[in-house]
């Protein structure tokens, strides 16, 4: 019977049904981090627990570690603290930790595929909701809470119930200016914030096909804001090239069994799926968000949504939305005031984010009126990029570089906003106070629109700014 | 591990309406600055509650029946965004033993249903019903059956949903999976056994 990848992977890693009638499904790769990790350990230990398989649990730091501050203690003694519990943490108990003097640490959903831990055919499990990024591999990768995390360490499986699959096809060519994050946030606005409830999403179509893996990532990393905990690519001949040589890569000597065996993973032609549905890539144009989900959005050439327009659900959010970022209904979007530009997070702080934005980027300065920062999401990203001379790009035009981290994406390190300070942001969450204010308010876009705005110290159209 | 049988919930209520309420508007992240659970409660929707200027806003949280609330009635794909189940936790800590909604996001409701906190979803009109008959009676006590799937008010009952394996775990003190995911530890090795990138290929 023709079936799908997450079909395949769900029942490779069926360890049997629990009496309540969910799966236990082994989780083959686990990642942990600062903020989420703590009380697992804390559960462990009152339990008297060991670790199953600790070979299969990789750690890094990236929420709270400051990017302007790269010397220990950090100024900030409980962000010092929660870096110091997980070190401790993975040496008592043998799991390996790209730490901040590696070289390798970074957001943990780039360290995943930057270490090429990240494997198509895998589940992996981490106590974050964007782990859904690893599915740009052909991995079935959702976030979890912190007493899944423990039942993660302590058995290496999860108690948990199959999703429905969702065929989410676009084909054709994007546009230029056109990004893997104008085609996630249209995904979201056109089948909401909720819509995914229940279901995993698999990414196929012409348009997903020729993304490189940094934009599958891109857009699996936002399913979760769809409402859905896992989305995934197939796996093809990119994603092998893309492993081949990471230090967790499968072996010379096992590499061909190892493709063979990921690319068994891929759906079949004629499998079912629960949903499917279609766009055009021709139709999708740079995306903005004007409310506090991120559903709420427009393209940046048309006019928000006149309340009359919405349904009275809808009306009740968008109400509040409007409120809160101080925009009127019906109004552009286009030409609102930007006081703070964001380039970096788990979904554009990658090295072909930082490319794509320094090749416009020469010879031209950040609005006096706007604070810049660009984040890159890895201590490896950072490294190459300064091998490149982007970070030079960026300084030049005005931008602080940073050291790596999540940042300003959801501001629990000294990335934050101040008051109701409008920020153009390349990650992705504009939720109320998301950004470290809870009077600031955040403009979802693509990375080059960020610089855009950083440059207009307006949202504005990067296709006219640059001449795209 | 012996866990409480949880198949009813009576208590008075509180609404907090509003749909897509995401866990950061819960738990703002500045609180998840922490390596144990201890004192969220006193942070649960600390921003909505809170002005910039530190006074309290008007919310449902900042009302005298906040505190003797025992189950929470809120909208639909309440918990979305974050999987930080600092936010459940700072739900519970305040005093809520049970939710509920139109919906939920699965994340935050498996971190609840893991602290034994049952989140029921009605339909969106006897949803509408509950919320409003618990804005306008806030001494009336609340039942949130999850035995027989129900909810119920004065003289009121609505049908209410929960997935099986939520329910069944709950009713039968099985709440948080731990004990029957350990019994499984035989089961576990065979199947780690046969996926080739856990045994180092």
């Amino acid at each position: 019977m023709a079936k799908t990848l997450f079909q395949k992977v769900w029942e490779a890693h069926t360890v049997r049904q629990l009496p309540n009638g969910q799966t236990q499904l082994f989780i083959g790769t686990h990642l942990i981090h600062e903020v989420t990790s703590p009380q697992a350990f804390g559960m462990l230990r009152d339990l008297g627990l060991k670790v199953k398989y600790p070979q299969r649990t990789f750690a890094t730091v990236d929420h709270i570690v400051p990017t302007n501050e790269l010397k220990e203690p950090y100024s900030d003694p409980i962000a010092q603290e929660m870096i110091e519990a997980l070190r401790k943490n993975t040496k008592d108990f043998g799991i390996r930790f790209f730490d901040t003097n590696t070289g390798n640490q970074g957001i943990v959903h780039m360290v995943g595929p930057e270490q090429g831990i990240t494997q198509p055919g895998t589940t992996i499990a981490c106590g974050d909701s964007h782990t859904a990024t690893h599915g740009a591999f052909g991995a079935i990768a959702f976030g979890i809470g912190t007493t899944q995390v423990r039942d993660v360490l302590a058995t290496q499986t999860l108690a948990l119930s199959p999703l429905k699959v969702r065929r989410i096809e676009v084909n054709g060519v994007l546009a230029p200016g056109v990004y893997a994050k104008d085609v996630i946030l249209h995904i979201i606005r056109k089948l909401g914030v909720n819509g995914g409830i229940g279901y995993a999403y698999e990414y196929a179509g012409t348009t997903f096909e020729n993304f490189s893996l940094e934009e599958r990532m891109t857009v699996c990393n936002m399913s979760i804001e769809g409402g859905a905990r896992c989305g995934y690519v197939n796996p093809d001949q990119k994603t092998f090239d893309y492993i081949k040589g990471k230090p967790y890569a499968p072996k010379a000597a096992d590499w061909d069994a190892a493709v063979a065996r990921w690319k068994s993973f891929a759906s079949d032609a004629g499998c079912q799926y629960d949903d499917v549905v279609k766009f055009n890539a021709a139709d999708i144009r740079p995306t903005v968000t004007w409310g506090i989900t991120p559903g709420q959005a427009v393209f940046i050439d048309e006019k928000m949504p006149d309340l009359n327009t919405l349904n009275a659900a809808d009306r009740q959010t968008a109400e509040d939305a409007y409120k809160h970022m101080k925009l009127a209904p019906g109004s552009a979007i286009k030409g609102t005031k930007v006081d703070v530009a964001f380039l970096g997070s788990c979904t554009n702080g990658r090295i072909s984010d930082l490319r794509e934005v320094a090749k416009y980027l020469r010879g031209r300065k950040v609005s006096s009126s706007v604070k810049a920062i660009v984040v890159p999401g890895s201590q490896l990203t950072a490294i190459q990029a300064v091998h490149e001379g982007l970070d030079k790009v960026f300084i030049e035009a005005g931008f602080e570089w940073r050291g790596a981290g999540c940042s300003m994406c959801l501001a629990m390190n000294p990335d934050k906003l101040v008051g109701d300070q409008l920020c153009a942001s390349s990650s992705n969450r504009n939720f109320k106070g998301r950004q470290g204010s809870q009077t600031g308010r955040t403009v979802l876009m693509s990375p080059l629109m960020v610089a855009a705005a950083a440059i207009t110290g307006q949202v504005t159209d990067a296709r006219e700014v640059f001449k795209v | 591990m012996s866990l409480a049988k949880i198949t009813q919930i009576k208590a008075l209520a509180l609404a907090v309406p509003g749909d897509d309420i995401d866990t950061d508007r819960i738990i703002p992240a500045r609180f998840l600055r922490c390596v144990t659970f201890d004192g969220l409660g006193d942070h649960a929707f600390r921003d909505e509650r809170t002005g910039p200027d530190g006074k309290d806003r008007p919310h449902p949280m900042n009302t005298p029946q906040a505190k003797r609330a025992g189950i929470l009635v809120v909208g639909f794909n309440f918990g979305c965004g974050s999987s930080r189940e600092h936010a459940p936790q700072s739900l519970w800590r305040f005093g809520f033993k049970a939710l509920v909604g139109g919906s939920f996001a699965e994340i935050f409701f498996g971190n609840s249903t893991a602290l034994g906190v049952p989140c029921l979803t009605l339909s969106k009109d006897h949803l509408a019903e509950l919320s409003a008959l618990v804005q306008q009676k806030p001494e009336l006590e609340v039942t949130v059956d999850v035995q027989n799937l129900k909810v119920s008010a004065g003289d009121k009952v609505w049908p209410a949903s929960i997935p099986a394996s939520a329910r069944d775990g709950l009713v039968n003190g099985k709440w948080d999976p731990i004990a029957d995911l350990l019994d499984g530890a035989a089961a576990v090795e065979q199947t780690a056994s046969k996926l080739a990138y856990v045994v180092g290929k």
